[in-house]
């Protein structure tokens, strides 16, 4: 990717649903009972069932597929977890939107500080990309 | 709570993980990633090994935690290579830090995720936040 330190990119909104999480849990082998079942999550304190954090930061890697131009250019990545993504029963599922602005571009690297949000919640700390070429 | 003795502790490598094109596929699905075979699985795949690696941790004996009373609280990847159909992975689990605080494990994770020639192929740090559940 070619951008300048400042350069805000494209801001990519993607839904979630319990059946996403289901697949998710098949997947990833995480079948904590808190992302599929309302009474488990409830019964530890949660609002509802969430989403995998996982899963949230999945989502920032496919922002960060997008804006790299081609898989396989993420190079580093990490968030903090922060505030649960509730995702309610039924089809429509939850948005959660990932925005980010090139933080710094050094020897062909380029660092890329994300805002991950659900709602008027920010989802993630700190989530950040680190992106080749 | 986590016996303090945990901090320090290697576990042994997890059984080999055979990378298909299936399970990538799959696992890019489930979050709606486009995918085609020959690309390079999605970031975030090596969390199926140290995902893995953190279940033996939970596991163990001397450690006995129920996955629903944890919270993965920060995850951090730093890659040597993507990943790919054709891989066989193993993570390799080391508690770096353990704190108490408020009645929860902090348990610091840093997993090595080596291919069948040993080479390192990502290094997955992950944060366990255990509490004592009321489930």
């Amino acid at each position: 990717m070619t951008a300048e330190a400042g350069t805000e990119l494209p801001t990519q909104t993607f839904t979630v649903t319990r059946a996403d999480l289901v697949a998710y849990a098949a997947a990833s082998g995480d079948h904590n009972p808190i992302h599929q079942d309302e009474e488990v999550a409830r019964s530890v304190g949660l609002p509802g069932v969430i989403a995998h954090g996982m899963y949230t930061l999945a989502l920032a890697a496919r922002a960060a597929d997008t804006w790299a131009g081609a898989p396989g250019r993420v190079v580093e990545l990490g968030a903090k977890f922060t505030k649960p993504v509730v995702v309610p029963a039924g089809d429509d599922g939850v948005e959660v939107v990932v925005a980010g602005v090139v933080k710094k571009v050094d020897d062909g690297l380029t660092t890329v500080g994300m805002t991950v949000t659900c709602g008027d919640d920010k989802v993630l700390g700190m989530p950040t990309a680190v992106l080749r070429g | 709570m986590v016996d303090s003795s945990l901090a320090g502790r290697t576990f042994p490598p997890t059984a080999p993980h055979d990378v298909t094109a299936d399970h990538v596929r799959a696992f890019a699905d489930a979050t709606g990633t486009p995918w085609t075979e020959g690309d390079p699985a999605p970031p975030t795949y090596p969390i199926v090994v140290a995902f893995a690696a953190m279940q033996e941790l939970m596991h163990d004996p001397e450690v006995g935690i129920e996955l629903r009373n944890v919270i993965h609280g920060e995850q951090r990847f730093a890659y040597q290579r993507p990943v790919a159909a054709g891989d066989v992975l193993t993570a390799t689990l080391t508690v770096d830090s353990l704190r108490q605080i408020g009645g929860a494990d902090i348990i610091g994770t840093t997993s090595a995720v080596a291919d069948a020639d040993g080479a390192l192929v990502c290094t997955a740090k992950a944060t366990l936040v255990h509490t004592a559940g009321t489930a």
